[in-house]
């Protein structure tokens, strides 16, 4: 089974960039080049005008099963992801059972399996039910399956333990995550801490809260030679620490989320629930210090942090409902934004949405060189359509989007060589 | 007292002219011995005007009395708003004024002044809003103008004058109080 | 003139204007609860349900007489931790309330927004009576009635407000209304008591008691929550007590004819003492007994035809 991707604009990050055929035989990408010829027993997708992308890789993602499957399950979340582009997404421990176990791992790639839409890969915790005392059985979680660790949300804060996990990481060359939070200096927060909590009378989370934690994970990296990924960075502060570690050569790389550059806590008057995540929406300086580090490489990787949350939770008062946004159909055109506005060239934008995060997990995703797994995005640059949480596939519709015009749009998805969602129909 | 001179100058262009201030000024001269004669005297007497134009008219009747009599009686002023019967029906609430009745209306004549009588309803909340502050022996009426159309069984005892109007014409009492020239109109549509 | 307004969730969207028709409004209703019969019948046929999440006998019991004094149907309901059925929302149980046919639902909550949560949900008008540490319009409101009853003018007003700023409703509804009436508004506590960036409100912070009730007009203090003493805001209620307690000596700085505020209940002897909330500058009853005659006032501005 064969699928020609026919005159479209190719984009494969640092290998090739320009007019061309992908031609995909038995799930791998066969060659990348002009007037190749139509598969016999196949398929062709005229790509003309659209762009054709190695499928995108989210390192960040929260599909809620086993535990919480009234929100997510693998199953829906991978549906929602190949509908954004996505074809490789990283999900978060916090399930219920934490994944902090071979079990856990093992049922969460066997659920992945049975969905059959995306690579759906596990990220293990960093310590026993992430209650950031023990840790985990890090070596069972790599041989089967977990592709990094992270205590993600209940951020581990005795530094002699995340020092001995990056310690015990490097044996299996595993990235180590940490999302940066002082739980001390958060408690009780539920936005960013400013003049805007103060008027609205809501505990505040300050950017400090980010930055200690940021510091020392850098301090810790530095220490132990460990390679850190820094999930979602929000503040100018964690920005400009990253910066310096990177010119000093500490491992490490960071992501940054759409939300993150494009919404500022002003979202919050009214108390819109869709506008409470954490970190918090900060503020207009941080976001321009979040798009520089986007544009000088400071920030590696665009993800999602996809959270998705029933409507009745995210109905509740501000301070009880809870963080997050759903984030995987709306990424893309999000990103494209900021090619628009000339933060990014579209290779960047494509890179830190596919070759960096592979990179950064050392998956062999993200690229159309030839032998590669067959996951490619196919996307309308120019397509515009408006943001309709009711259309999305995941199960939650918690997104601060909604009814948002947007530029940019997901045609076709391909997972190693299967169409796996499309909007145009494929000729034979 | 007024001395505006009887003439039809006083009339404006979308108004038509019913009373001028000679003419209030007379009817209220006569409303004044009205009470005076039916009640024998200013023994137990009291006025309650209703806001705002029967204030200044009860005020106007002390006046009168106490130039007949001698005597002040004791004044009061009534806010019906809190008793008016569509206030749940309306969508913005009117605005409060004061109420004031600074004297013990227990065995009192109580003689409620207002300005115009149309369709009771406002004597109706007036009466209730009386009886919340105390329990008058007897309770009268004095309108400058009865323009009839009543939708509750209520009577004026002291009418200055009766006006025969449609139900959907506007009947206006202009006062001196209110910086206008003293006069009774109705408002051409 | 009128108030316009299905709800009454914060003091920020109203006018000047407005803000003193509630005040000339409470006037009237001064008057009505000087009767021998306290009672009128403007908000006859009307249902006012009392939400209070969070337990407030004071709020409560003033709303609860202003609305039987407007002769209104009143419900207290006062749901318990325990007996909202987890995973029932705020929404949810205020819904059950509206088809109660509730035409006014006074709410209480301990978390900021809660009112306007529920306003957005609901027909039926409501009266923020507290939540968390946004506001609590209908106290600051009934504090400019006690201010202007003592025939103070707003404008140019020295107003020091005293303590936790930062976990106080009262004070930033006060904050609100005060600087909008052109008064100079004076923060004093220490700066662990002092929300992030306050000073952009309009208002001067003074870290010192003594500096910040100079010439002052009017002093308010807030309630100290006493179980914040310790690692949280500050060390000890004793040293609290010393720095920022309001005594006849520290009196004696402000103005001559300063008047003492306190939304209640008092910690006597922490934040103010004894003989303070005693002395004839203090308004501290006047202010409970306002309280009454301004919240009949906005339930009446309220109780117009949805």
């Amino acid at each position: 089974m064969s699928i020609l991707i026919k005159g479209g604009r190719v984009i494969d990050p640092g290998r090739f960039g320009g007019i061309a055929d992908v031609l995909i035989d038995k799930g791998k990408i066969a060659a990348v080049g002009s007037n190749l010829s139509a598969p016999v027993d196949g398929w062709t997708i005229h790509a003309d005008g659209k762009l054709v992308m190695p499928g995108f890789v989210d390192l960040h993602v929260h599909f809620r099963e086993p535990g919480f499957e009234y929100k997510e399950t693998i199953q829906s979340g991978s549906a929602a992801a190949v509908a954004g582009g996505f074809t490789t997404v990283c999900c978060m421990p916090n399930t219920n059972p934490v994944n902090d176990n071979q079990a856990v791992t093992e049922f969460i790639l066997e659920r992945a399996r049975l969905a059959g839409l995306a690579n759906v890969l596990p990220v293990g915790a960093i310590t026993k039910g992430s209650e950031g005392k023990e840790l985990a059985e890090i070596g069972d979680l790599r041989r089967s399956g977990c592709v990094a660790i992270s205590d993600d949300g209940k951020p581990v804060m005795n530094s002699l333990v995340m020092r001995r996990a990056m310690e015990y990481a490097l044996a299996f060359d595993l990235t180590v995550v940490d999302h940066c939070e002082d739980l001390h200096l958060a408690e009780g927060g539920c936005m960013n801490e400013g003049l805007v909590s103060t008027e609205l009378g809501l505990p505040g989370i300050p950017a400090a809260a980010e930055d200690v934690m940021v510091a020392r994970n850098l301090s810790l990296s530095e220490l132990t030679g460990a390679r850190l990924h820094l999930a979602h960075i929000s503040t100018a502060g964690s920005v400009r620490m990253v910066r310096e570690a990177k010119a000093r050569g500490i491992h490490v790389t960071a992501e940054a989320c759409p939300h993150h550059f494009m919404l500022t806590e002003e979202l919050v008057r009214g108390y819109n629930t869709h506008a409470k995540m954490n970190p918090p929406l900060r503020t207009w300086a941080d976001i321009q210090a979040v798009k520089e580090g986007l544009r000088d490489g400071t920030i590696d990787v665009i993800a999602t942090d996809h959270a998705p949350h029933a409507t009745q939770e995210k109905q509740q008062d501000f301070t009880e409902a809870p963080f997050g946004i759903v984030g995987l159909e709306t990424a893309l055109p999000l990103t494209l934004g900021l090619v628009e506005e000339g933060v990014l060239s579209l290779e960047q934008a494509v890179q830190k949405l596919t070759s960096a995060p592979a990179s950064v997990f050392g998956l062999k995703k993200g690229t159309l060189a030839v032998g590669a797994d067959a996951d490619v995005a196919i996307v309308d640059q120019q397509e515009l359509w408006e943001v309709d949480p009711s259309k999305f596939r995941s199960k939650s519709r918690n997104t601060p989007f909604a009814g948002w015009k947007v530029k940019g749009r997901v045609n076709t998805t391909i997972v190693g060589g299967r169409v796996v969602f499309k909007t145009d129909p494929v000729e034979r | 007292m007024m001395t505006t001179p009887l003439n039809k100058s006083v009339e404006r262009k979308d108004e038509k002219l019913i009373m001028d201030a000679g003419d209030i000024s007379r009817a209220m001269i006569r409303i004044a011995h009205e009470i005076l004669e039916r009640n024998k005297g200013v023994k137990d007497l009291a006025l309650v005007g209703i806001r705002t134009g029967g204030v200044h008219l009860a005020h106007r009747l002390v006046k009168r009395i106490h130039s007949i009599e001698g005597v002040l009686v004791p004044i009061g002023e009534l806010d019906i708003t809190l008793y008016r019967d569509d206030l749940a029906l309306r969508k913005n609430q009117p605005i409060l004024r004061k109420t004031s009745v600074p004297f013990d209306m227990t065995n009192k004549v109580v003689v409620l002044v207002d300005d115009v009588l149309f369709t009771g309803r406002t004597i109706r909340a007036a009466m209730d809003g009386l009886m919340d502050l105390g329990r008058p022996e007897e309770i009268q009426l004095a309108v400058l103008v009865d323009r009839g159309h009543r939708q509750l069984p209520i009577k004026a005892n002291y009418i200055g004058k009766n006006l025969p109007t449609s139900r959907d014409e506007q009947v206006q009492v202009l006062l001196d109080e209110d910086g206008e020239d003293d006069r009774v109109v109705i408002l051409k549509s | 003139m009128s108030l316009k307004r299905k709800d009454l969730l914060s003091l920020v969207p109203l006018s000047v204007d407005e803000i003193m028709l509630v005040l000339e409004t409470a006037d009237s209703f001064k008057e009505v609860t000087g009767r021998e019969i306290k009672k009128v019948p403007a908000l006859r046929g009307k249902t006012v349900v009392n939400l209070f999440f969070e337990p407030s006998t004071r709020t409560r019991t003033s709303f609860e007489l202003a609305a039987k004094r407007l002769s209104a149907d009143v419900i207290n309901f006062s749901p318990s931790s325990s007996s909202v059925v987890k995973g029932e929302t705020l929404l949810d149980t205020a819904r059950n309330i509206e088809a109660m046919q509730a035409d006014i639902i006074v709410l209480r909550h301990s978390s900021a927004g809660a009112a306007e949560t529920l306003a957005n949900g609901v027909k039926s008008s409501v009266i923020n009576a507290g939540d968390g540490w946004h506001e609590h319009p209908t106290q600051a409101l009934l504090d400019l009635y006690t201010i202007r009853q003592r025939g103070m003018n707003f404008h140019g007003l020295r107003v020091a407000i005293v303590g936790d700023v930062s976990h106080s409703r009262v004070a930033r509804s006060n904050i609100y209304a005060l600087i909008k009436l052109g008064a100079e508004v004076r923060l004093v506590g220490p700066p662990t008591m002092m929300p992030c960036g306050v000073e952009k409100l309009g208002v001067k912070v003074y870290y010192d008691m003594d500096e910040g009730l100079r010439g002052a007009n009017v002093i308010m203090m807030l309630r100290l929550q006493l179980e914040r003493q310790g690692r949280a805001q500050f060390p000890t209620i004793r040293e609290y007590s010393r720095l920022y307690g309001l005594t006849v000596e520290r009196v004696r700085l402000a103005d001559a004819g300063a008047i003492v505020m306190h939304p209640g209940p008092i910690n006597r002897g922490v934040e103010i003492a004894p003989d303070v909330a005693d002395s004839l500058s203090s308004v501290i009853l006047d202010q409970v007994a306002n309280g009454v005659a301004v919240r009949m006032g906005i339930l009446y501005l309220m109780s117009g035809a949805n």
